[in-house]
Order: C-alpha cells, then structure tokens, then sequence
C-alpha cells in the first residue's frame, strides 16, 4: 500500500534540502537565476522581507497566479508563505500543490493565540523559533522542519546567531540533564514532554533545522552552519545585493564548504555590494518580526 | 570487524549538499568507517561511495564547480561500489528529462524526474528487491525520480507493485529511487557494499 503526506515523507523532503541555501524570489526570472545557481528550493512570495518592512501595512499570502507561475519556472521544490495561525491560506496553497509552507512571522498574524494545527495537511511546514522550547511547540503541532526566525529584511546576523545559539545550547544542556529534571524542565521551557525525551535521547532537534532571518553573504551562512544548522534561508539578502547570480553561487559554495576558509576567502571575492543593512538594536521594539508568534 | 562478521571498509559520501548525514550514520551504525567527501582527492581512500539524496540540480551544478565530474567517472570505472539514492541515481544516469547540466551519466538508464509529482505526493511503499532476503522492502519516496528504461548492462533490481521500475544495477554501480537511509532498515546498504568486482580488463 502505498500512502502520502505521512510523517516520514514530510520530514524528508527538509532531510533532501540540508547542506543546501533556500532562496526568497519574487518573479519567475528570479526563480530561473536561484536554480541556476545552485539553490535546492525557492520561496515564493511577493516581496522580499526588507521591503515588506520598508513598506508597512499587513502583509498577507502571495497571489497563487504568482505562485504558480514560479512553480511552473522551476525543477526544485517552492516553497511559500502562510500567515500565523491562517489555516485557510495553507488550505489554498496545499491545494495549488506547493511543496512546502512556511508559517512565517514575517507576515501579519492572523491569530495571536493559535498556530496552524500542522498535523491536518498532507504538505508539509517549516516555521520559525527563537529557543528550544518554541522550536519544540512548533514541532508538536506539526512542524516537519524548523529555522530560526533571525530578524528578517535586516541583514544584521546577530539575532539569527543568537536564535541557533540558545537552541544548541539548550539540546547540550539537556544531554547532561538527569531524567528526574526533565519534567520541570519541560514546563520551563513550555515544551510536550514527549519532544523533550526524544531530544534528549537522540541529542538534536526531531526535524531538520535550519537557520534564516538576517544572512546577506557568504561568510554569515557559513557562520550558521559552523553554529549547528542544517542549511540556510536568504531572504533579501541576494536579490537587494548589487550582483544577485554571482552572490546566490557565492553563499552555495559557502553553505557546502563551511568549514573551509579558503573556500569562503575566494567565493567571498569581489562580490560588491551586499544588501543594505538594518542594525537591529536601532529598531523599535513593535518593529521587531521574531516577536511575533509564542 | 562490522557487527554481521563482515571485513569494516571505509565508505565515503559525497557531501556537497543531501542527506549525507543519514547515510554516515546508518553505515556507522553497521561499524563501517564513513567520510564526508567534499573534494576530489578525498575519493582515493574509499572502498565505496554513496551519491545521496538531495536537489540534483543543486548537486550537480556543484559537481562541476568543484571539479569532480571526471574523477567520479573514473572512481566508477575502478569497480568500486556506488550508489545513488534518489538524486544520486539521477546523477548516476545516462538519460534524464530536464536536467539542464551533465551529470556523471555512466549508468544505461533513462530517469523520469519528479515523476510522482509534487511533494503533496511524496509517499511510502514497499518494494520487492531482487535478492534481498527478509521480505519487502519499506520505501520511503520523496518528489521520487522513476526509472523508465534499463538498457544491458544494467538491469532492474526493483519495482513497485504495479511494475514501476525503482532501482537498477550495472555491475558495482546501483541506484534506486528512494532513500534507504531514512529508514532503519540497513539491507540495501549491506547489499550495496557486496557489489564490489574487478575494473575491466584485470578481471581474475
């Protein structure tokens, strides 16, 4: 018998992207440029992080016309984005045959109290997290791979580094933790139990982590993937760059060859401009994206 | 040793994006030693490789930048085990429909991609592989390339049960549609690691 949207298919499609760069996209022509480039998915969407920043107003799922068109652009999986707790947006690009959903804090919430219960669709989600015990409720309602939320359209590293940072430091610090502990554990970190033995015992994350929200060049997603990450998201950070084909190969090659500087050095050459920056500490608090969410 | 009685051999992956991970752990779960390979002198070493599974445009666009197309051909030409899961057996190839760059195109198949359609339906199926004992094989398949013609001397290893072809052999070179390593289920890899035979031309 054969069966679809099981758990095991969901989770792998994120294990067959790992080691790989995830690219933000707004056209067909942008789709064609990441593919040829080497990216192993694209997001679809209408724009790209930095703008839906700079503009304001709410921010909601994409045009599926839009979405389809870069579909059909396309070989590798596209991805698209869902409004927190919008199930009926995941309703309409689950039946447009997206690959994989992304219920993103970069739009609007729609719900300030529910996610999306991710069990209930046969495609499969990623979403973001700040720390273990989010990354861990995400994973309870259906999640079938996590990123970090970083601080996106900003291109300021920090807040990415600081969202893989508390996540690994948390799995190393459950390794070392007694059994007797983890109930208490679990509620401070309001996390399921369940999800809390299972990291313990395996010593990582149930699903493919990835890390998103502030990567802008070759260096900074190697820095991820030194930090424990499985594979990187770019949002603005290619197509708001001077020479968006020459950096999307640039962070490729670095994502496959984090561990060599000689790599990163030459890759890293004569790039020009990266995307203009945003330095977190300088937004105002109701500005910030990761915060939305729980 | 390896936990079954059998000689350890070091087995190299080629890591330049996939899941590589999953097959170093199942091969050293069975007690094999496993290198992620990411250069081309890394592949002397090896007694087998495994292309894994991932994006195969993805894969191989960094083939060519990283210059191991040819060293591939040649690895493959030495008898060597090898095998490729999934976009690894699109790589493996001689034909494939729209990959738009070479491969290393050195088995006499022609693969269909993502010939079961989008991810919604990715699926799990059990499949009878030719030779391997214990019963039918749990398959897990993922936006699955499909193997529609095997041309001597390749031949089919497995089918699903409405006769789609999943995986083919020539000589010490196999691929298969699915992805063995998500499963705990380690007989395709035991499998692949018998198929070793003498480079032609110095057969004994």
């Amino acid at each position: 018998m054969a069966e679809t949207g099981t758990w095991a298919v969901k989770v792998g499609l994120a294990q067959m992207l790992k080691g790989g760069v995830i690219m933000d996209v707004v056209t067909p022509e942008h789709a064609k440029i990441a593919e040829e480039a080497g990216a192993c998915a694209v997001m679809a969407l209408e724009r790209v992080p930095s703008d839906i920043r700079r503009d304001g107003g709410v921010a909601r799922m994409s045009d599926p016309q839009m979405i389809q068109e870069i579909m059909e652009a396309v070989t590798i999986p596209v991805m698209a984005k869902a409004r927190i707790g919008h199930f009926v947006e995941a309703d309409v690009l689950e039946a447009i045959g997206i690959d994989y959903i992304d219920e993103s804090e970069v739009l609007t919430p729609a719900d300030e109290t529910h996610h999306i219960d991710k069990h209930q669709f046969r495609v499969p989600f990623v979403c973001g997290c700040r720390n273990l015990g989010e990354a861990l409720r995400r994973i309870g309602e259906g999640a079938a791979m996590i990123r970090t939320k970083g601080e996106a359209g900003t291109g300021d590293i920090v807040e990415a580094v600081r969202h893989m940072r508390s996540v690994m430091g948390d799995v190393r610090r459950l390794q070392n933790m007694p059994d007797a502990e983890l109930y208490a554990f679990a509620k401070e970190i309001q996390a399921p139990l369940s999800l809390v033995k299972q990291v313990k015992a395996e010593g990582r994350l149930p699903v493919v982590n990835f890390a998103a929200g502030g990567v802008a060049t070759p260096a900074d997603a190697a820095l991820m993937m030194r930090l424990g990450a499985d594979g990187v998201f770019v949002g603005s950070g290619i197509f708001k760059s001077e020479n968006p084909p020459l950096v999307a190969k640039a962070i490729v090659e670095a994502t496959t060859h984090y561990q060599d500087a000689e790599v990163i050095a030459r890759v890293s050459a004569g790039l020009g401009k990266a995307m203009p920056g945003i330095h977190v500490a300088s937004l105002p608090e109701k500005e910030l994206l990761a915060t939305r969410g729980w | 040793m390896t936990l079954n009685g059998t000689r350890a051999v070091t087995v190299g992956i080629l890591a330049l994006q996939g899941d590589f991970r999953e097959h170093r752990e199942m091969l050293e779960r069975m007690g094999h030693r496993a290198v992620e390979v990411r250069k081309p002198s890394q592949l002397e070493a090896l007694d087998a490789l495994v292309i894994p599974g991932g994006e195969s445009t993805t894969i191989a666009r960094l083939i060519l930048s990283n210059g191991f197309q040819g060293p591939l051909r040649a690895f493959c030409a030495t008898g060597r085990p090898v095998w490729g899961t999934c976009a690894g057996a699109i790589l493996l190839a001689k034909e494939v429909d729209r990959l738009d760059r070479p491969g290393i195109e050195v088995m006499e198949i022609s693969v269909h991609r993502n010939a079961f359609g989008r991810q919604v339906e990715s699926f799990e199926a059990d499949v009878e592989v030719r030779g391997l004992e214990g019963g039918p094989f749990r398959a897990v398949f993922i936006r699955a390339p499909r193997i529609d013609a095997v041309r001597p001397p390749a031949e089919v290893v497995a089918t699903l049960a409405d006769g789609t072809i999943v995986a083919a052999r020539q000589g010490n070179m196999l691929a298969t549609s699915f992805h063995p390593e998500l499963t705990g289920d380690s007989r395709l890899h035991a499998y692949f690691l018998g198929l070793a035979e003498a480079p032609a031309g110095i057969r004994h």
